[in-house]
């Protein structure tokens, strides 16, 4: 060991208590920036994940048009010298359907982005059970396709989604709707289309996926059935639900797909850019308080370090007469700060890694909107690195002012006393 | 005889609070086993003349050669080595390292200088301990010592590069009557056995009466030159 470290190592054991404290600062901010992004990468993932568990990557579907700059009256007098103007038009059927949607699906499963597909078709119902009405909506699918995409298997209840394929006229209900209606396996329960169509069906799964909005209205009903409430044929289908390879690409995938067809295409983060949002917002705090922890850690070491180099100024004196440089000096210095930077992010690795832990084992509190058992916490090597990074990184900063300082002293001044 | 140390027209100023020519055309030599005492009045510019001649100081004018090298003009960085290698420093406020033993303060110059394994230089210091009789002392925390034996740590370590020259502020400042004797003595076997030339700035008038020859100093100008 080089005789300067030599003397950094006297100067941190014979105050150990100072070393301490200045440690510990390093170490509480890298603990809580490690708890702290644990924690926010561990909502922003439970988020994402819940959220890509209803979104599919891309929804095909067809948009009610409210265009009506097209009028009859415009095409008879077209070339003519007249302004047409029709006050308050009314909009003229429109078709909800996805028209040539056999032709749509054959397409996208050639498409090699593609990984599944699942056609459906949806409608606003009302449930009826006894004197209850709820308002609500179908989804009529392949039970196969969606569960393969949603993973519905891992959501229900209740029951099977397979269930569908074997009953006649089966329904699978979201959990919430089902606790409104009061209703268990087996009951059967009365749908109503906005067309006045009437059609009973029987309760075979209950599913949960964790998110209100969808548990407290949505059913699953096998295609035919969907179409056959609604009057359709079986070419009928509403929406299309596209999952890619890579779901990073959706956005551009999706405006291909609507230069394509011309039907709107929704990728996923454009469906739910309020999640993409709040996890730009949690991030931003994340760093903005670490940051923050990070820099009163960095003053104390700035304090602790200059109140050190003004206790040791005739130590530094006599070392510079005795033939050490302004850079050994700088180094005897500064490899304290560094010393006490690296002690303190490990040992901040270390209290941040128990604690993200600690709570990744601190039972979530039980609601009925979100599906969690335990605070969600993300471990990842990359937030540890970080804090190592500026854990060192910080008192380095700190003590440079000091140690520049004291390798400036002039030993003259001090030693004359 | 060899000279170890020479002066030539040695001016400095202070600046603050006002302009102060503090020496004024000081020239002179020292000779290798000499030991030369510097004496005058508080604020006859003794100590700064001293602090000039161990490099310290850089900020003056005219030539000083220490060694038979020209030290003036050079580097901070290379006097820097030039001291570690070439003078022993001796204080009046012994200016021991605090959290280090008595061994490993006389240790510290010659481990910065690497010219010794470390085992090697655990030796010499010994034996340079042993010499000024403080061997017993060498394991103890140098903050626990008297001044006396802080003192004779401080010359010890002043000697264990093997330096040309000792330079010495005050040295017997703080003492009582036997450990000055005892300073003085070792200076003067110093001097004439190891032919080390010695400069030592002191107001003890016995200490310097003793010496072989005396540098006295009035307002910014040497006195006497001696022999």
């Amino acid at each position: 060991m080089s005789v300067n470290l030599l003397i950094a190592r006297r100067h941190l054991m014979a105050s150990k208590k100072q070393t301490l404290v200045a440690m510990l600062g390093v170490t509480f901010g890298i603990a809580m920036f490690i708890l702290m992004i644990s924690f926010m990468i561990g909502v922003n993932q439970f988020m994402e994940r819940t959220m890509l568990s209803f979104t599919p990557d891309i929804h095909l579907y067809n948009d009610i048009s409210t265009n009506y700059s097209h009028s009859i009256a415009g095409e008879y007098f077209k070339g003519q010298p007249v302004t047409v103007s029709v006050a308050h038009p009314k909009p003229r059927q429109v078709r909800l359907d996805l028209k040539n949607a056999a032709a749509l699906l054959s397409r996208l499963r050639r498409d090699p982005l593609v990984a599944e597909i699942s056609p459906v078709v949806t409608t606003l119902v009302f449930y009826n059970y006894g004197p209850v009405q709820i308002n609500g909506s179908i989804s009529g699918v392949n039970i196969d396709d969606e569960s393969r995409m949603f993973d519905l298997k891992d959501k229900m209840v209740t029951g099977l989604p397979e269930a569908l394929l074997t009953a006649d006229k089966g329904i699978l209900m979201g959990s919430g709707l089902a606790q409104k209606l009061n209703v268990q396996l087996g009951d059967l329960v009365s749908l109503a289309a906005p067309n006045g169509m009437l059609m009973r069906f029987r309760v075979v799964g209950i599913f949960r996926i964790g998110i209100s909005a969808i548990d407290n209205v949505r059913s699953y009903v096998s295609l035919a059935n969907g179409q056959q409430l609604l009057g359709k044929d079986k070419s009928y289908i509403t929406d299309i639900s596209i999952k890619l390879h890579d779901h990073a690409r959706a956005a551009v995938a999706a405006k291909t797909l609507h230069n394509q067809f011309g039907y709107k295409a929704d990728d996923w983060e454009t469906a739910n850019a309020s999640v993409k949002t709040s996890n730009l917002v949690r991030d931003t705090l994340t760093y903005v308080v670490s940051v923050t922890l990070l820099i009163v850690a960095g003053f104390g070491i700035y304090n602790i370090m200059n109140m050190t180099i003004n206790n040791k100024m005739k130590d530094i004196a006599i070392l510079k007469a005795q033939g050490f440089a302004g850079r050994d000096i700088m180094q005897i210095f500064l490899s304290q700060a560094i010393f006490i930077g690296i002690l303190g992010a490990l040992s901040g690795m270390l209290l941040g890694f128990i604690l993200a832990y600690a709570l990744s084992s601190v039972p979530f509190p039980p609601n009925e909107y979100v599906a969690l058992k335990y605070f969600p916490v993300a471990f990842e090597p990359a937030h540890y690195f970080f804090g190592l990074l500026f854990g060192s990184l910080t008192p380095l900063a700190a003590g440079l002012m000091p140690s520049l300082k004291a390798a400036k002293i002039d030993p003259v001044m001090i030693l004359r006393g | 005889m060899t000279p170890a140390l020479t002066a030539e027209k040695l001016n400095k100023y202070f600046h603050e609070p006002e302009e102060f020519r503090v020496l004024q055309d000081i020239s002179f030599t020292i000779n290798k086993g000499e030991f030369v005492p510097i004496i005058g009045k508080s604020g006859c510019g003794k100590s700064t003349l001293l602090y000039l001649l161990s490099t310290l100081d850089t900020d003056y004018s005219g030539t000083i050669t220490i060694n038979g090298e020209r030290v003036t003009g050079l580097s901070q960085n290379e006097l820097a080595l030039f001291r570690n290698q070439h003078i022993g420093f001796v204080f009046q406020f012994h200016f021991l390292l605090p959290e280090f033993t008595a061994l490993e303060n006389v240790m510290l110059p010659a481990l910065k200088l690497g010219r010794w394994s470390k085992a090697e230089t655990e030796e010499r210091a010994l034996a340079q301990l042993q010499q000024l009789e403080m061997a017993p002392f060498a394991r103890q925390l140098s903050s626990k010592l008297s001044g006396g034996q802080q003192q004779r740590i401080a010359i010890a370590r002043a000697l264990i590069n093997e330096p040309m020259i000792i330079m010495a502020d005050e040295p017997t400042g703080n003492l009582d009557s036997g450990n000055t004797r005892l300073v003085f003595d070792i200076f003067n076997q110093l001097a004439h056995e190891k032919g080390i030339a010695v400069l030592a700035v002191t107001h003890d008038l016995d200490f310097a009466k003793q010496a072989d020859r005396v540098i006295e100093m009035k307002d910014g100008h040497i006195v006497s030159p001696g022999a």
